[in-house]
């Protein structure tokens, strides 16, 4: 049972409209949360109390109300962007950051898409949204956007080679591309997942992983595609509203897939970290949540706390640190999987 | 160096170029020197092994209001610990002095922004826009005859 | 392969962009994000200080000398008081002078803070800006608390001060330096020495000594540079050389000497040096009385003064003629900021456009103070 509606209303028209709308169902509230925790964790960092009265309590409904104004907002299209790519690009943004919770095993009981290419599949649609970015960089025509989009580009492009080679070494081990497969390969105590179970290889993967994922997702303190102070804002410069709101919602969006992926690989997925106890579908749901969300609070942490790199410096990173890092340690596990048998 | 051994020593160097020194004025002494010599008498100032006045602190421009205009230019040296004013007196009507942008980098703004407020033309330099006034901005404000313009792209200008 | 046509670009940054520190336009010629060229454009802030100063009397021109220089309004307003009573020739009583300096010297560090806050918000750092203006809010209160403004005092009057230093302010300042270097050291530890700030400042728009003399260039924008040079006691005015402090400069010790991470180190050092003197003013004050000087009438002798003082961001010097009425004849202010943003294009030249924000935060201008 990969997937409950699919099990009781069949993979028609309405099991799959049901279960494709479940991310949505997720992501809403959650970057809802993710914006409301990073408006309050960063305030705490600096010393400040962050919202406190819209909602009364400690200012749960700032979100919500920042939502209801842009929506509310006028739409703006510059009068020399090029119209159809500049509607478009917020859209097929959000869609790739979308498309990538159909591979993501929410549960034993709930995934969108249980397909053998799993974490493949994933790699693959999170790459969609660079053409979304360069799409908006260029449709605007701003030379500002324009540099942040070729920033990103070059960016993603970079950092998708370390995290696939940081996935690889997961994937190897496992011997399965499919992402339910590696949650199973974990099952039991905590100590049986990658980051602990296979000391020191996974781990020193995971970290690969995780500061490519950063990257990936445009955050601090690799965000020079948005840079707020060199390049006003990047790609999302020219855009308000819901257009914006989109831009947003998908970087939100982003920052959970990633997370979630790293809590699938390396922090046992959907797997109690005590054995059977607390285990089953609806736990599994709550500990990847969980999993993903304490990854999404470091995400939050590193942000408010250091500087951004430079672009030059940023490729370095990429292609001189962490790539031969990544081959290496895809090497030495290789080497460990063929002699451990 | 004081004052009176900084006049000595560009008087030996430039007997007729010194117009008027003046030591007793309320606080500080300035040196009024032939206009067209300025250049000159800066190449000589920053080169000078006693003066080496290496540092131009301001150049003020001045209207006197007797028909002539002035440029005032404050230089100091880092390394004696000494200072002096320097004073050109420019007649309104051809307002024109050599630039020192060429030995101190100091003056390309300060003397474009004499310049843009006085309408004194410094010959030689790189540069000669207006800094501080929009480009299209009519008379030079600091002039004590001054009459701001009516309107400027539509707008009154006097309030 | 054909060789490949590239095109320089030209980019406007500014007036309206989040790092350029107010109304500073620069015109960038960028080959992709190589900088080729700057050419600042400045004057979207001229106020006609200049001009005001025609139709003022001496005392009235005090609040227009603190909108100058917005961040260092103590420091104006003190270089503008010391040129008049210097042409005025009278003398201040003590107690007026120290509470000058430790007004001024609080209000460099309230303007350090603010230098330092938004450089890391320039190189993407926002929780150091945070704390930057936590403590400078201490600092403006200490100012509220005596003269009732945060902003633009007008607490220098010629001959004197508007108000004498309030009951509990010597405990308050005192608290404020117990509270405030811890602080300081946290601040080192989140920014100064993080290994991606260094990354990102060291090496970066290196000037060299002499160009900076050349350029006119003062204060820690100088300093950085390596040049001990520092008006408080290379000329010393007020009561500056009644105390123990240090001139700090730019080591090198990160990368060049002379670039970004040397000026920024300078404001951080030139704190500490602040505190000092503010201590040893705080233990020696004098008695007395601060209105006791202030002239009925300001009508200053024919005559003319250069006066020069060193403000957070370098030489501020106002160059007052008078023609012996109770206007003055000329103001003219000399702006460290002016000066030391004509070196912009000097030291921007082949570095990238992230770079090109860390220049012009290291140089820390306020376009007050350029525009006047």
């Amino acid at each position: 049972m990969h997937n409950f509606i699919t099990y009781y209303l069949g993979t028609g028209f309405w099991g799959s409209l049901v279960s494709s709308i479940i991310p949505l169902v997720f992501i809403l509230p959650y970057a809802l949360v993710a914006i409301w925790l990073e408006l309050k964790i960063s305030a705490h960092m600096q010393d400040r109390v962050g919202p406190m009265r819209t909602g009364r309590w400690h200012g749960w409904a700032q979100p919500l109300a920042d939502v209801t104004k842009l929506i509310q907002k006028e739409d703006i299209i510059p009068a020399a962007a090029e119209k159809v790519l500049y509607v478009l690009a917020p859209a097929l943004v959000f869609v790739g950051a979308y498309a990538a919770y159909a591979a993501i095993p929410f549960s034993p009981a709930y995934i969108g898409s249980n397909i053998n290419l799993g974490i493949f599949y994933v790699v693959a649609v999170s790459a969609v949204v660079v053409i979304g970015i360069l799409m908006a960089g260029w449709s605007s025509n701003n030379k500002w956007s324009l540099l942040g989009a070729m920033r990103t580009a070059a960016q993603l492009v970079s950092y998708e080679i370390p995290s696939s080679l940081a996935i690889l070494a997961v994937v190897m081990v496992v011997g399965s591309l499919n992402l339910n497969d590696i949650c199973a390969a974990q099952s039991g105590w905590f100590w049986n997942w990658f980051v602990f179970g296979k000391f020191p290889f996974l781990f020193i993967t995971f970290f690969i992983y995780f500061i490519a994922s950063l990257a990936e997702t445009n955050r601090s303190p690799f965000d020079i595609p948005e840079a707020e102070s060199e390049l006003v804002a990047g790609y999302h410069t020219e855009y308000s509203g819901m257009r914006f709101a989109f831009f947003f919602l998908a970087e939100y969006a982003n920052m959970f897939v990633v997370a979630a992926i790293a809590a699938v690989l390396f922090f046992g997925g959907w797997n109690s970290p005590f054995g059977t106890f607390l285990s089953g579908p609806v736990w599994g749901a709550f500990w990847l949540i969980s999993k993903g969300m304490v990854l999404v609070f470091i995400q939050i942490w590193l942000r408010w706390t250091l500087p951004r790199f430079r672009v030059d410096q940023l490729m370095y990173l990429s292609w001189k640190i962490l790539t031969p890092f990544a081959l290496l340690n895809i090497f030495a596990v290789g080497l460990w999987v063929v002699l451990r048998g | 160096m004081n004052a009176n051994e900084i006049h000595d020593r560009i008087k030996d160097r430039f007997p007729d170029g010194i117009v008027e020194f003046k030591i007793d004025a309320t606080v500080d002494p300035f040196i009024v020197v032939r206009p067209e010599l300025i250049r000159d008498i800066a190449v000589f100032l920053s080169s000078d092994p006693e003066l080496k006045f290496d540092y131009l602190m301001s150049i003020s421009g001045m209207d006197y209001n007797d028909g002539n205009l002035g440029v005032v230019y404050h230089i100091s040296s880092m390394e004696k610990r000494h200072r002096i004013t320097l004073k050109v007196k420019l007649p309104k009507t051809d307002a024109q002095v050599p630039s020192v942008e060429s030995i101190w980098k100091t003056a390309n703004w300060h003397e474009r922004e004499s310049f843009d407020l006085f309408g004194i033309v410094f010959q030689g330099h790189p540069d000669m826009r207006r800094i501080l006034l929009p480009d299209d901005w009519e008379g030079n404000p600091l002039r004590k005859d001054y009459k701001a313009q009516e309107y400027y792209h539509g707008m009154k200008v006097p309030y | 392969m054909a060789e490949l046509r590239t095109e320089e670009m030209v980019l406007n940054m500014g007036p309206q962009h989040p790092s350029t520190h107010g109304v500073l336009r620069v015109e960038l010629v960028v080959d992709g994000e190589v900088v080729v060229d700057a050419i600042p454009h400045i004057g979207y802030l001229h106020r006609c200080f200049e001009k005001h100063a025609e139709a003022l009397n001496y005392q009235q021109i005090v609040p227009y000398c603190d909108r100058m220089d917005y961040l260092g309004s103590m420091n104006n307003d003190h270089a503008y008081v010391l040129g008049v009573e210097k042409l005025l020739n009278i003398q201040v009583p003590e107690r007026v002078e120290y509470i000058r300096v430790i007004m001024a010297e609080f209000q460099r560090i309230a303007s350090h803070l603010v230098s330092i806050g938004t450089y890391g918000l320039d190189i993407g750092a926002f929780t150091p800006f945070l704390f930057c203006f936590r403590d400078r809010e201490m600092i403006l209160d200490l100012f509220e608390m005596t003269c009732g403004a945060r902003l633009l005092y007008n607490y220098m009057w010629p001959g004197g001060l508007s108000h004498d230093l309030p009951a509990g302010f010597v405990e308050k300042a005192r608290a404020f330096i117990k509270h405030f270097r811890p602080a300081m050291k946290e601040l080192n530890d989140l920014l100064s020495y993080n290994e991606i700030f260094v990354k990102r400042t060291a090496n970066v728009g290196v000037l060299p000594a002499d160009i900076a003399i050349n350029y006119g260039a003062s204060g820690p924008t100088l300093r950085g540079s390596g040049v001990k040079w520092d008006l408080r006691k290379c000329e010393p005015y007020s009561v500056y050389n009644k105390f123990d402090w240090d001139i700090v400069v730019g080591t090198g010790e990160m990368g060049t000497l002379g670039d970004c991470w040397d000026r920024y180190m300078v404001k951080v050092w030139e704190i500490e040096q602040s505190l000092r003197i503010i201590e040893q003013a705080l233990d020696t004050l004098p008695e007395g009385d601060v209105q006791a000087a202030i002239p009925k009438r300001v009508r200053p002798p024919v005559g003319e003064v250069y006066v020069r003082s060193e403000s957070p961001r370098g030489e501020l010097a106002y160059y007052i003629v008078s023609d012996g009425s109770q206007k003055p004849y000329r103001v003219k202010g000399r702006a460290p900021s002016f000066s030391n943003l004509s070196l912009l294009p000097e030291i921007s030249r082949g570095y990238l456009i992230a770079d090109m924000i860390a220049i012009i935060g290291s140089v820390d201008i306020t376009l007050g103070d350029v525009d006047r």
